[in-house]
């Protein structure tokens, strides 16, 4: 067996061998994790997926920028006690613009992907600013300087394009649109609304989420992110016990 | 390399690899059995594992395994299961009235515990842990209510919700009176005087009776002549001692001015029948304190 004499190549360079297990090692991603991106079966066929709104994916910015993810999940996995407490099992189609995704395995505070709709903006007003005003034995860290802070619109249009690049499909007229749309979405009375709702969908909601209708405040993209999330799918269409949907 | 200087060892009379580094060499035993048994086991089991379980990628879709085996179907039968473990309990929870489940003692102490969970889950976030409430956000232990008390009333603001997006949801919206420019300054202020007066504190007279004709204007469609408040409108009762904002007279003209409106979502969506009775059925028993 000579092949095996050449081990000791490998154990005598150990830039050799870090190659060789790079090598061996990505043969298990090749395998496990690169087909997923291209298998039709991976992304179930459901209604309702939408790109984020330009306020919505600001928000999403801003959850990872403050490491929100460090305590919060985004993925109901299917087990018996996490659909009883959060709701529907998460499904790949939810995340499919996400990128990076927000899946995460550490749970200091609770799972997030349904939390759309379950309190309101004024809870989470309330709940971000301080949390121990509302939950009096929370351990969350209080964000109140996004009440204070200006949403930054510079560079939205480029980040939308940057997601463009990783398959999100905006399209042009919603990348030019963009600043419009987020003012359009924290203001109720906006005459852009009509047109928001023409490019993200009917269900897209206009409200003055952080309670300051003077300004728009990362506040304000962070509660419209938060109130989204999990809502997107319609599950009254959704065909859970479809062979074709099973996983 | 191995080979050439093989050597047996004098101590242990073991070979050696003969590799030899700085006059260090290596024996060569031979793997524990066990150890042996164990890897080519696990060998053995992984490609059972292969061929029985979900595993492989292929080019349109993934190999399904001889077991069939599917976590979203485990996890739908598993809810089944757990129906069906509740059994008789939760299928009387479905077909019987709200007073008749709390007259059942049985069927009461279920849906008590039932409501008790999903309370600490969903509810004491905001109405804080046993419904003590906070400020904007109702004491639900209490006898006052904004929306009405009874088993109905409750079941009701639950399902819809109170100013939340639900169609069919509780409604109502006191006007900004200062922060609209309805009412000037020195009228919110004097109005503040006359609500700390409806409550029976000490307050200004000369105030009170400036303030007395606006209230009657502006104020009494919806918390009464008496300002006794108007559960269809879920106005409070200004003249008992429970507040939702605040008894001091910043909180009240900061109402006033600004006409706030609480929000509670419609949790139609999110539970199914049985659990919004439970809910009705468990906050209805802790009130009234
Ligand atoms: C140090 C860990 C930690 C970090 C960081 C953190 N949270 Fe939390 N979060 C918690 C805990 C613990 C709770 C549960 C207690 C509570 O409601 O405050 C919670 C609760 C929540 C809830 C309510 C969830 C529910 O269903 O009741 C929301 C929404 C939330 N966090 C959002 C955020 C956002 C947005 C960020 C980032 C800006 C964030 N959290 C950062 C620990 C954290
Ligand atoms: C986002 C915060 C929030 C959550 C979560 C919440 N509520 Fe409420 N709830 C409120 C607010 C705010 C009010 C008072 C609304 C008003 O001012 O009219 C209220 C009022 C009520 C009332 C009417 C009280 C009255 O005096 O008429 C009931 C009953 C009630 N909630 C039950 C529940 C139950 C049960 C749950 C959990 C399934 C729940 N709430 C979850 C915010 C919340
Ligand atoms: C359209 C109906 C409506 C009118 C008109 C109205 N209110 Fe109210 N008022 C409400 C409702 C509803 C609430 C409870 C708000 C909530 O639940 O968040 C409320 C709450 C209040 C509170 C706070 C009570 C508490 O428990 O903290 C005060 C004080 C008050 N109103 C005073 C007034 C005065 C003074 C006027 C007249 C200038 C007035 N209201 C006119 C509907 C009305």
């Amino acid at each position: 067996m000579s092949i095996w004499k050449h081990h000791g190549k490998f154990e005598r360079h150990s830039l050799a061998l870090v190659i060789g297990i790079l090598l061996v090692v990505s043969v298990g991603g090749l395998v496990e994790i690169a087909p997923l991106f291209w298998l039709e079966s991976t992304i179930e066929k459901v209604k309702g997926v939408r790109p984020y709104t330009p306020l919505e994916q600001t928000g999403r910015d801003i959850y990872v920028r403050e490491g929100c993810y460090v305590c919060h999940s985004q993925m109901i996995r299917p087990l018996r006690d996490e659909v009883e407490r959060y709701g529907p099992y998460s499904l790949a189609a939810e995340s499919m613009y996400d990128h990076p995704f927000q899946w995460g395995s550490k749970r200091t505070g609770p799972d997030l992907a349904r939390v759309g709709g379950k309190y309101s903006d004024s809870w989470h007003r309330d709940h971000l600013i301080d949390p121990r005003s509302v939950v009096p034995e929370s351990v969350m860290p209080p964000y109140a300087f996004m009440a204070d802070k200006d949403l930054s619109l510079r560079d939205v249009q480029d980040r939308m394009r940057a997601l463009t690049a990783v398959g999100v499909p905006y399209t042009q007229d919603q990348i030019d649109s963009a600043r419009a749309d987020m003012e359009a979405q924290a203001d109720p009375f906006s005459a852009d609304g009509p047109a928001l709702r023409k490019r993200y969908g009917e269900k897209v909601v206009s409200r003055d989420f952080d309670g300051d209708p003077e300004r728009l405040t990362e506040l304000d993209a962070l509660i419209a992110y938060l109130q989204m999330l999990g809502t997107l799918v319609d599950f009254s269409t959704y065909q859970a016990a479809a062979p074709a949907n099973e996983r | 390399m191995t080979g050439e200087n093989r050597e047996t060892d004098a101590v242990t009379g073991v070979e050696t690899t003969g590799h030899e580094w700085d006059g260090i060499r290596e024996l060569d035993n031979p793997l524990p059995r066990w150890w042996l048994w164990v890897f080519w086991a696990c060998v053995l089991f992984s490609i059972g594992y292969w061929v029985a379980m979900p595993a492989w990628p292929g080019v349109s879709g993934y190999t399904k395994g001889l077991l069939g085996q599917s976590d979203r179907r485990e996890v739908a039968a598993s809810l089944v299961d757990l129906r069906a473990l509740r059994g008789a309990e939760s299928g009387r929870l479905t077909s019987a009235s709200l007073e008749q489940i709390e007259q059942d003692p049985e069927l009461q102490t279920y849906a008590l515990a039932l409501g008790q969970s999903v309370f600490g889950d969903n509810c004491a976030t905001c109405h804080g842990a046993g419904g003590a409430g906070a400020k904007g956000y109702a004491n639900l232990r209490d006898d006052v209510w904004l929306w009405g008390g009874s088993l109905e009333d409750i079941r009701h603001t639950i399902e819809f919700g109170i100013r939340s997006e639900d169609p069919q949801t509780r409604m109502s919206a006191m006007p900004a009176f200062g922060r609209d420019g309805l009412l000037q300054p020195a009228q919110v202020a004097d109005l503040t005087e006359y609500v700390v007066g409806l409550s029976g504190r000490p307050a200004s007279k000369a105030a009170v009776a400036r303030a007395a004709p606006v209230f009657a204007e502006q104020c009494v469609s919806c918390h009464g002549p008496a300002g006794k408040g108007d559960q269809a409108v879920g106005a409070p009762d200004l003249t008992d001692g429970d507040w939702l904002y605040g008894s001091d007279r910043a909180s009240i003209s900061a109402q006033i001015h600004n006409g706030r409106g609480g929000v509670m979502p419609a949790w139609g969506r999110r539970f199914d029948p049985q659990t919004i009775k439970a809910l009705a059925v468990y906050i209805h028993a802790n009130s009234g304190q």
